[in-house]
């Protein structure tokens, strides 16, 4: 794992991508810090934070884009296959690669509030808190485009993919709003989702009958969760996709909460997609 | 020693490698010859780890390629049909990050980067950005790479592939010097380069192993028979007499010559192939004839091999 992280993190200093996302960062931090600290004397860093976590909807692609579609395409995987390498190694690797390159940028960035704080009084509490809590969503939208980049060949696409799958992420909680609140509604919507599910199971196996089994299995036990307790369906779906956006978690910290659920959720995010990453890159193996 | 035992490689409908069992010994040069598309890469993929067998094992002395693979691995230097370098980095950087993956002490990676550089003669263009070299140095600097951690076994797939003739004898001059050290096994479908390199040669069609010997025993075994031609100054009759009082001859075409002479092909068994030529013009000059011309051929390697991967296909239709 130490050889991948070493590797990886020269070549995001000798390539460009290390040094536009850093520069994206420190750009609007300062553009933030300027317009919100300064120019409006607002004593909350907090603000900063929340105001140019839309840069991340840019910049994580740039860093993840090549990570694991560019090893496919110039066929340097078949180098990583054949080292004594597992790819829970590769991937943990360049990914510790990928939370330096966010961290160099944030410890610049953790040095604003003590200067601020030389002019004014700053919550140094709240802006330390929101900083780390902004280090884990990064680090979380950092291991979507993980695997994101490990689905294709192509470094353009992996970017476009990626960028969709944020923006989504980054409206999930006001597009969540309006959808219906009925229970039927959600129902109709969980139906839906477990025949993508089943959809997608099958277009991985080819098997059609373990297809079959978990739509029917699954859409059997929701119809049996719907006919017995339909009153907790009622705003089900939308409830759900507010929770699962990426960056709403993110205002909880901006508000002055150090929310520990947030952080339990940003790392299991990381986990799960990490997990599948590896399972993506080892799937190429078996195909 | 590898050893492969019935391995089956299935993409979908398509049998790629179908029941493949072999042995390889240490110390040798082994060469995979097939036409495009026999299953040599799959078969070398599978041996390296990279790729999942549908069944089937590999092992490595005795170790299991997926069971014990860090261990395995270890044992295994490879260069894949295209080269895996990253165009961005110089080969001493990338020598570098192969040589911690494959978990040579630090103390020694330097040494042995400056080794491999020595050996497969890029020295010279260590420290120039990958993608700036020639194919030729692309394939050396992958030839590098896998002698890396010294490992017992390299594998090679089409290591000349795209090379300018001057490259592909030096590379070929290469790999027999690390035959002196490692295993090698490498892949072709040109046949005199295996024939030039290779100690050990086993012949892959459609997924199957056909042949597997050394190329002599492999001309012996399948040449069958030797066909002699001459031309002698006796006529017809007494030609045929002579020649059919050699026990060595097995079949006899005589045609007339126009200066009186005739026209011999003969066909003797593959135990005479040695004495054939020799017992010929002594019966001939024993009897007061002159023996004007002589060839012989044998079947050549190129042949056994039309015959063994095309005989394949024929059976495949009916």
């Amino acid at each position: 794992m130490r050889a991948v992280f070493r590797h990886e993190l020269s070549s995001y200093f000798t390539g460009l991508s290390g040094y536009v996302f850093g520069a994206f960062l420190l750009l609007f931090a300062g553009i933030y810090t300027m317009a919100y600290n300064i120019k409006n004397a607002l004593s909350n860093f907090e603000y900063v934070l929340s105001g140019m976590s839309f840069i991340f909807l840019i910049i994580v692609p740039i860093l993840t884009m090549r990570v694991l579609a560019e090893e496919k395409r110039q066929k340097t995987d078949q180098l990583l296959y054949s080292l004594p390498l597992t790819m829970t190694q590769v991937v943990m690797g360049k990914y510790a690669a990928m939370l330096v390159m966010l961290l160099v940028p944030l410890a610049i960035i953790s040095i604003y509030p003590l200067i601020l704080s030389v002019y004014g009084n700053v919550n140094l509490a709240a802006a330390y808190g929101a900083l780390t809590g902004f280090f884990f969503l990064g680090a979380a939208l950092l291991a979507v485009g993980t695997f994101v980049s490990s689905l294709t060949e192509s470094q353009a696409v992996a970017a476009g993919l990626c960028f969709v799958v944020l923006l989504v992420n980054y409206f999930l909680s006001s597009l969540a709003s309006f959808l219906s609140t009925t229970a039927f509604a959600s129902f109709a919507a969980f139906a839906v989702c477990i025949a993508l599910l089943a959809l997608i199971f099958w277009r991985m196996t080819k098997s059609g009958f373990g297809a079959s089994v978990i739509f029917i299995a699954l859409e059997a036990v929701l119809f049996a969760l719907y006919t017995f307790r339909k009153d907790s369906f009622g705003g089900l779906f939308p409830t759900l996709l507010q929770r699962l956006s990426l960056f709403a978690r993110f205002e909880q910290f901006v508000n002055g909460v150090f929310d520990i659920t947030a952080i339990v959720f940003y790392i299991s995010v990381i986990g799960v997609f990490l997990f599948i990453s590896v399972q993506s890159m080892e799937k190429r193996r078996w195909s | 020693m590898i050893e492969v035992k019935h391995l089956t490689k299935r993409y979908g409908e398509h049998l790629a490698v179908d029941d493949l069992s072999f042995t390889i010994e240490d110390g040798q040069i082994y060469g995979f010859l097939g036409p495009n598309g026999a299953g040599k890469s799959t078969t070398m993929n599978i041996m390296t780890g990279c790729l999942a067998a549908t069944s089937g094992d590999v092992t490595i002395d005795g170790l299991d390629i997926f069971e014990d693979a860090a261990q395995a691995k270890r044992l295994i230097g490879y260069l894949p049909e295209q080269p895996p370098l990253y165009p961005d980095r110089t080969p001493r950087e990338y020598l570098r990050f192969v040589a911690e993956a494959k978990r040579v002490p630090p103390s020694e990676i330097r040494g042995q980067i400056d080794r491999v550089l020595d050996i497969t003669q890029t020295a010279g263009v260590a420290d120039r950005l990958i993608k700036n070299l020639s194919k030729g140095y692309r394939q050396r600097v992958g030839i590098a790479q896998a002698l890396l951690g010294s490992p017992r076994v390299i594998i090679l797939d089409e290591p000349t592939v795209g090379l300018d003739p001057k490259q592909i004898v030096e590379i070929r001059d290469l790999i027999k010097d690390l035959g002196r050290e490692h295993t090698v096994i490498l892949s072709s479908h040109i046949l005199s380069e295996v024939q030039a390199i290779c100690t050990t040669i086993l012949i892959i069609s459609e997924g199957r192993l056909v042949a597997c010997d050394t190329a002599e025993n492999l001309e012996k075994l399948f040449a069958g028979s030797v066909s002699v031609e001459l031309d002698v100054d006796a006529d017809e009759e007494e030609a045929g007499r002579i020649v059919s009082s050699l026990p060595a001859v097995s079949k006899s075409e005589i045609s007339k010559r126009p200066d009186g002479g005739s026209h011999l092909r003969l066909e003797a068994g593959s135990e005479y192939s040695d004495s054939v030529c020799r017992e010929l013009s002594l019966a001939f000059a024993g009897s007061g004839h002159a023996v004007l011309q002589m060839t012989t051929s044998k079947a050549s390697l190129e042949d056994i091999f039309i015959e063994l991967t095309g005989s394949e296909k024929e059976a495949d239709k009916t």
